[in-house]
């Protein structure tokens, strides 16, 4: 099952990644999104997959009965949902704010930072 | 040879930064007073320093030690020899006076606290500079000299032409670093050693080394750029810019000669070679002759000084090049006497500066009766530098003629014509702005305060002094440091009065003659020399301006072709280097996932997985944003699906979550922007994009696969899943982990959301403040309106 899932993966980054490449902010931005999912069912298969059985202990056991799922690569995909929604929210009002300063989602247009024809450095000393 | 351990050096090398720390809060306190109070510092060096004389006289040595970074071999060591005593007290005596002497001459100055603090750090950089036995030590202490000129230099930094002298002398001298830099390594390398006092007892290895030739040119383009040799010496005129006192410490008696204490100090080890023996003494009478030349060009006291002193540098080096016992005496003699003469005469020009407000000599004249204390000093300082008796000048003189009797007929001229134009010179700063009819000047000429003048007057009773005792500065300091240089015992037999016609009398003589005979014709010389200067038209100076320009041409066109502005070019650079990363490794070694079996998924399964599929093919082919949004929701809650079949159900409901918050909020946002609906690239473009965004992909399946086919590790979730109620008390293994045993990374995490939420309600509410001023609020535009409705009532 790895395997389709490893698939499945390649398809994720791949999407992102044609998407992050995009000249356009909005296609950047559900390109950063699908990136997000892409890197959780990455470390998700890694820790390879259980199907059904979530870690529970049963009432009146003290560990898990063997086979059930891996916790840990949950627990830290569970933190990786909620940092990478932080930061998604944040580049989605950088990425308005911007367009509502400069008029353009078009990346190329804008060149506060790097202008298009930066004067020439000084001379001087 | 006895070798004694003093640890209060470690205290003496500190002390000037201490110091440092402390002067700017010293001069808020007492004013332009506290350069009394923090001479006492230097002056306390001093007294140390000299309590170190009869045991380096007897020919031993004090060294202190402390591990610095033991790991690289590299050690914080003093050693203290003949030639370093000397520098040292040269740096930390004229140190002294140059304290008391910049508290008079900048008082009232705002930031004199800056500057106490700036000449206090280049005091210890240099002090330590001479008396560091580790080879890395003594560049650092090398490098901070560089640094701390360049912030003296550049201290009045609202001028231009003093931020460009700063610059350029950081580069001249910092180029030279790194070349020293390499110089050092080689010959701990070459030696195997880094402590200084090994290296020089390590014979002839540096000469029989393969690595002789460039040890030795490293080692003098770091000590001929710093000692401001021709063509690396025209950083030093323009370092004038700085404020007086610096150019009477820095520039004429310690900085400058850090390059010739390099050479000298390095004279036992890599002296005496056919190399050694052409090289530095062509530089040096090159140097020498450039020097004075320019030198009479000059009108400028502090110019006329400092290209007597690029000469006097040259003569320095030359005498040091030539190896022979005689000419480093006279070498010797000549820094100590130079460093007294030089410090002296430049501090009398800043008093003349600061007290007529000119320092060019055509507009100056008849200030003898005005200021007779400052004349004195000035004929005294003027007499030894013109090599006459009864000062320590004369004896320095009468011995490097002596030294150079043997060598070459051109290295003798080039020093008789060097001597005479540099009386000529130190003739015209302390004769012409003193004799002859008195002249207006700018401000109302008089002598200056005690401060001012103490430091002349004690440096030229200090050359006398010791012209007249000269047995016994001859044994007590000169002649170890002769020794020192020569590497082995010299024999000192100094008078100041000479006791038969010897040749180097008859020298003097001539130089004597020449100098006086240019004197009365300086008028004509100086308007000769400037012809000729105009006639080349093009120094190493307009050089150093044409190189800067180069490279800040060349940087701005490679800025621009590296780093032109457009995203998606960093973008794809970024990316298809991620994808070279993925696939290389695993192409170079072979390392490729085994062909995996055909996966069988449920029926379920199969189904998710496809939706995933058709979500992210929606996104990419959407026409309408509203779509691709909505297509993102698809793919979304089908990787919260996945999560669901494989055991996960925490993490489900949260992606459901946070998939259906991230479509509500892009919806909102973006449907209020008016953005363009649909993928605009050209085809070519989207085949470059694609090809790259397949090989990353299948770079991460691959590595993904590949790691799915080692063998698991399971350690860490057993661990987990045996003490999540055992100890932690709770059944969700997930849940225990987030809350407990990993409590500190969610309150991280909790941080960052909570960090991310107010920086998206500052960058939203920063949109309100900065609209006011451009787009009134409703607000406003009416109470405008009513004031002007009121006003036209009234």
């Amino acid at each position: 099952m790895e395997t389709a899932l490893a698939g499945l993966v390649a398809a994720f980054f791949a999407t992102s990644i044609y998407l992050l490449l995009s000249r356009h902010l909005i296609r950047v931005l559900i390109g950063v999104a699908i990136l997000g999912n892409a890197v959780n069912l990455l470390l998700f298969t890694s820790g390879r997959l259980t199907r059904e059985v979530p870690a529970f202990i049963g009432l009146d056991e003290m560990v898990p009965a063997p086979g059930v799922a891996n916790a840990l690569p949950q627990a830290l995909i569970l933190t990786a949902i909620v940092i990478s929604f932080s930061f998604f929210a944040f580049l989605l009002v950088l990425g308005y704010r911007a367009y509502q300063e400069l008029g353009t989602d078009d990346t190329n247009g804008m060149r506060i930072a790097e202008p298009r024809s930066e004067p020439p450095p000084p001379m001087g000393y | 040879m006895t070798s004694e351990t003093h640890d209060w050096i470690f205290l003496a090398a500190a002390a000037p930064f201490l110091a440092a720390l402390v002067a700017p809060v010293l001069h808020r306190l007492l004013g332009a007073r506290a350069g009394w109070v923090l001479a006492l510092v230097p002056f306390a060096i001093f007294l140390q320093f000299a309590s170190l004389v009869p045991l380096v006289a007897a020919g031993g040595t004090a060294t202190a030690a402390a591990d610095w970074l033991p790991a690289y071999g590299v050690r914080l060591s003093y050693f203290i020899d003949g030639l370093s005593l000397v520098f040292a007290l040269l740096i930390s005596g004229i140190g002294t006076l140059i304290v008391v002497y910049a508290g008079g001459y900048l008082a009232g100055h705002p930031q004199l606290g800056r500057f106490f603090s700036f000449i206090l750090m280049f005091m210890g950089a240099m002090l330590g500079l001479v008396i560091a036995d580790n080879l890395i030590a003594l560049f650092i202490y090398w490098e901070l000299t560089s640094i701390t000129s360049f912030l003296l230099i550049g201290f009045d930094h609202s001028r231009a032409a003093s931020r460009r002298a700063a610059l350029q002398a950081l580069l001249v001298t910092g180029g030279g670093g790194l070349a020293l830099m390499a110089g050092v390594l080689l010959i701990a390398s070459v030696t195997g050693t880094k402590e200084m006092s090994e290296v020089l007892a390590s014979g002839d290895v540096l000469r029989n080394s393969l690595l002789y030739v460039p040890i030795l040119l490293l080692v003098l383009g770091g000590a001929f750029t710093k000692s401001a040799q021709f063509p690396f010496h025209f950083w030093l005129p323009n370092a004038m810019e700085a404020p007086t006192p610096v150019s009477a410490y820095l520039h004429s008696a310690t900085m400058v000669k850090a390059g010739v204490y390099l050479l000298m100090r390095l004279q036992p080890v890599l002296g005496d070679t056919v190399l050694w023996m052409t090289i530095l003494p062509l530089f040096g009478a090159v140097t020498l002759l450039v020097g004075t030349l320019l030198a009479v060009r000059q009108t400028d006291l502090k110019l006329m000084l400092a290209y007597t002193t690029v000469a006097s540098l040259g003569l320095l080096v030359l005498l040091t090049g030539t190896s022979s016992e005689k000419a480093i005496e006279g070498a010797v003699l000549y820094l100590f006497a130079h460093s007294l003469f030089k410090g002296a005469l430049f501090m009398v020009a800043g008093i003349i500066d600061h007290e007529a407000g000119t320092r060019d000599v055509t507009k100056l004249g008849g200030l003898r009766k005005l200021m007779p204390i400052t004349f004195a000093a000035a004929l005294v300082g003027a007499i030894s530098m013109a090599g006459l008796p009864v000062m320590i000048g004369f004896v320095a003189k009468e011995v490097l003629y002596e030294g150079l009797l043997g060598s070459s007929i051109w290295l003798l001229a080039a020093a008789v014509a060097g001597n005479a134009l540099m009386l000529v010179i130190g003739f015209a700063v302390a004769l012409k702005p003193f004799l002859g009819p008195e002249v207006h000047t700018p401000k109302h000429a008089h002598e200056g305060p005690p401060a001012l003048w103490l430091g002349p007057v004690v440096l030229g009773l200090v050359g006398l002094a010791s012209a007249l005792a000269v047995g016994t500065t001859g044994s007590l300091l000169l002649g170890p440091m002769a020794a020192a240089v020569f590497g082995g015992p010299v024999e000192s037999d100094l008078h100041l009065i000479p006791t038969y016609i010897s040749a180097p009398l008859l020298l003097s003589i001539l130089t004597v003659i020449l100098g006086v005979g240019a004197f009365l014709a300086l008028d004509r010389l100086r308007d000769l020399v400037a012809r000729a200067l105009k006639v080349i038209g093009w120094g190493p100076d307009r050089g150093f301006d044409q190189v800067v320009s180069v490279i800040v041409r060349f940087s701005a066109v490679l800025t621009r072709s590296i780093q032109g502005g457009r995203l998606e070019v960093y973008m794809t650079v970024t990316l298809a280097l991620v994808a070279l990363t993925l696939l290389l490794p695993m192409g170079l070694t072979g390392t490729w996932p085994a062909m995996p079996a055909m996966p069988e998924p449920t029926f379920y399964e199969a189904g998710v997985i496809l939706i995933a599929l058709l979500g992210l093919a929606a996104v990419v082919a959407a026409r309408t944003r509203l779509t691709a949004i909505v297509s993102l929701g698809i793919q979304g809650f089908a990787v919260a699906l996945i999560f669901m079949l494989f055991g996960a159900p925490d993490l489900s409901f949260t992606q459901f979550m946070v998939e259906t918050l991230s479509v509500v909020i892009l919806t909102l946002a973006m449907t209020r922007l008016n953005l363009a609906e649909r993928d605009h690239r050209p085809s070519s473009q989207r085949l470059l994009d694609g090809t790259i965004a397949i090989t990353c992909g299948a770079g991460f399946g691959l590595i993904l696969l590949a790691v799915t086919q080692q063998a698991f590790d399971r350690r860490l979730t057993d661990f987990f899943d045996a003490y999540s109620r055992t100890i932690a008390h709770g059944r969700n293994v997930v849940n225990v982990i987030i809350v407990d045993f990993r409590g500190l990374d969610t309150l991280g995490e909790i941080a960052v959301v909570m960090i991310t939420g107010l920086a998206i309600l500052a960058v939203v509410r920063l949109s309100g403040r900065r609209r006011v001023p451009v787009v009134p609020e409703p607000e406003q535009v009416v109470a405008s309106r009513h004031s002007r409705g009121a006003e036209t009532v009234r």
